[in-house]
């Protein structure tokens, strides 16, 4: 009962829990809050493994489970490469044990009862077959781990090109079975596969009816495969025609595969043309991906232009007399180069053609025409760049010293004039107070002014406005207070003077 | 005709002279003052030009602190004189300190000035 109520719960996780992403892998997920997005599953994938193998281990009867959610399981632990973490290593390489062993079927009265399918996995060691090559396509059918798969035959159900998805160039093959590589061999592909991108659609049938209950193996199973070939390049001409009426007036054929290169001049009036023709191996008309006609100017100014095509012939007209601005009136000599490439082409080339010199007239000097920069060399881009010496303002002319010093003596002469002038006037000093406080107060006043003064002379040489200001208003308040007293002592003596 | 005008020359210098000898001599001492800084005035232009006026500000100052103190000076010695009816009640000693106030201001403005 208990086990009939967990084999139920096991059913409903695996319809209502399981994800599914887009290339057919079933993994579980956390729901919690911060987990990382791939190391959550993982470990959670596994936990559910684990569990409903060691269910499967105890329990008798059948568990339901799908084969292809199995086969799920697999491709996610398979498709997960190497998981950086040690604990995520562990569980892939456990989940990926278990699904791989059979100990999940029991033999029961020569029936055989399978709990859990055993996934196999079908895998190409190449998907890429060159036709010159002449490749075999092979196909490995395994377990998980790379054990034999049972007896079986794998079948190309068909193969369709990606750009022709309805029609299929093949249908219904079988693959030998190669007893010494272990590979399913296709021998030769048919002559209707042309170079190009198909989906080839395999199928496993096992040898042993009953295998199918026991062996998960995936239905159909679409896999992209690259067929490349050698592609003939021929009909090669270039020519420089004449204007308008289109009058050849130099052409020349070129042989692609070597290595001659042509010498043309044009001018502007003239028109330049090149044409080849692209073929596949079977014979038909192939589109390359990249068809482009390059032109660099001596002074590596490059113009590229796509080669159009009509069915096989590649066709391009260069007319010089609508170019002139887009080569910015440069003449002289030009290269030309060829690239023709696509993923499918097994001889892609970039090739020189030769040189065309092309004369051009003289660029209008009203509307000159501004050359793009070129493209800087990389390295010298990020470079240190040149080192800038800085002028500094030549300071001014001075004069020399000793005149300077003469002139500050001469400064000094009016004063040693004012000082023995006030000597011949009879100056004296008889009206300093006598008595003790007005004396003070005189003294002070005197000094109050040498202190301001010597303030002055201070804040010349190295004060700053603030301090000066802060002090002179201290010393100004000082210097009030005092003169007042002196002062206004010196008047009432002076008006006792004249009063008495 | 050239002698009389010399000879009337020395007659009004002397004249002038012994006119300004009667002055009293605080006066005669403000005008020495002045004397002296005009001529330090005088003594800092002849270097400039000279030299060239490159640190105008300083030259600025210095010229302009000499002109300064002798116009305050020259308005001390109108306040003081005894002749002038029109300061006859402000008290010297007065003027005196507006002198010696304004010549501290004149001069922080200098030296803030000279750089």
């Amino acid at each position: 009962m208990a086990l009939l109520s967990i084999t139920f719960f096991v059913t409903i996780v695996f319809d209502e829990c399981i994800n599914t992403s887009d290339d057919g892998t079933f993994y579980f997920d956390e729901k919690l809050v911060g987990g990382h997005e791939h190391q959550g599953s993982i470990s959670t994938t596994s936990s559910v493994v684990r569990g409903v193998f060691a269910f499967a281990a105890v329990t008798s009867g059948k568990i339901n489970l799908p084969g292809d959610k199995i086969l799920g399981l697999a491709k996610f632990f398979l498709g997960i490469g190497i998981p950086g973490d040690a604990k995520d290593l562990f569980n892939q390489i456990e989940s990926l044990a278990l699904l791989e062993s059979n100990r999940q079927v029991v033999f029961q009265e020569q029936h055989i009862v399978v709990k859990i399918s055993i996934p196999l996995i079908l895998s190409l060691p190449a998907s890429v077959y060159s036709l010159s090559n002449k490749d075999q396509l092979k196909v490995r059918v395994n377990t998980v781990l790379g054990s034999a798969a049972p007896p079986l035959t794998v079948k190309l159900v068909r193969a369709f090109s990606t750009v022709a998805k309805d029609s299929a160039v093949i249908q219904n093959k079988d693959l030998k079975y190669d007893q010494n590589s272990g590979h399913h061999v296709l021998d030769v592909l048919p002559d209707k596969v042309d170079v190009g991108i198909y989906v080839f659609v395999f199928e496993m049938v096992l040898h042993d009816a009953d295998g199918e209950k026991v062996y998960a193996t995936g239905g159909q199973i679409h896999v992209p495969i690259y067929v490349t070939g050698i592609v003939k390049v021929s009909n090669a001409e270039i020519a420089v025609l004449d204007n308008d009426l289109g009058s050849i007036e130099t052409q020349k054929t070129l042989d692609l595969a070597g290595n001659d290169i042509v010498s043309l001049s044009a001018n502007h009036l003239q028109k330049f043309r090149f044409s080849f023709q692209l073929t596949t191996p079977r014979g038909h008309a192939f589109m390359p991906h990249q068809a482009f006609l390059k032109l660099k100017h001596e002074t590596k100014y490059e113009h590229i232009f796509v080669v159009g095509n009509a069915g096989k012939k590649f066709e391009i007209v260069l007319d010089f007399l609508g170019l002139v601005e887009k080569f910015y009136y440069l003449s002289g000599r030009y290269d030309i180069e060829l690239t023709v490439g696509d993923a499918v082409m097994e001889n892609s080339f970039l090739r020189p053609l030769g040189h065309l010199e092309l004369d051009l007239p003289e660029a209008p000097t009203s509307k000159a025409p501004r050359l793009p920069p070129l493209a800087v060399d990389p390295y010298t881009r990020y470079g240190p760049k040149a080192e800038i010496t800085h002028l500094f303002r030549t300071p001014e002319k001075r004069p020399p010293t000793q005149l300077s010093l003469i002139f500050l003596s001469l400064t000094l002469l009016p004063l040693i004039g004012f000082l023995v002038g006030l000597l011949r006037l009879g100056v004296n000093l008889r009206n300093f107070p006598s008595s003790a406080a007005p004396a003070t107060y005189a003294i002070l006043f005197h000094l109050g002014i040498a202190a301001v003064l010597v303030l002055y002379v201070l804040f010349w040489l190295k004060l700053d406005l603030f301090t000066t200001l802060k002090t002179t208003a201290l010393l100004g308040v000082f210097l009030l207070f005092v003169g007042h007293r002196i002062l206004s002592h010196l008047a009432t003596a002076s008006a006792k003077l004249k009063s008495a | 005709m050239a002698r009389s005008t010399s000879k009337d020359a020395q007659d009004l210098f002397r004249a002038l002279w012994s006119a300004y000898s009667a002055t009293p001599t605080n006066l005669k001492i403000i005008d020495l003052y002045v004397m002296y800084a005009v001529f330090t005035a005088l003594i800092q232009v002849v270097y400039m030009a000279l030299v060239g006026s490159f640190p105008f500000n300083s030259f600025l100052s210095g010229v302009l602190s000499c002109v300064g103190t002798a116009v305050l000076a020259v308005c001390l010695r109108i306040q003081v004189n005894k002749e002038n009816k029109e300061f006859k009640d402000l008290a010297p000693e007065r003027a005196f300190a507006d002198f010696v106030l304004c010549n501290l201001v004149l001069h922080l403005v200098i030296m803030n000035f000279l750089g």
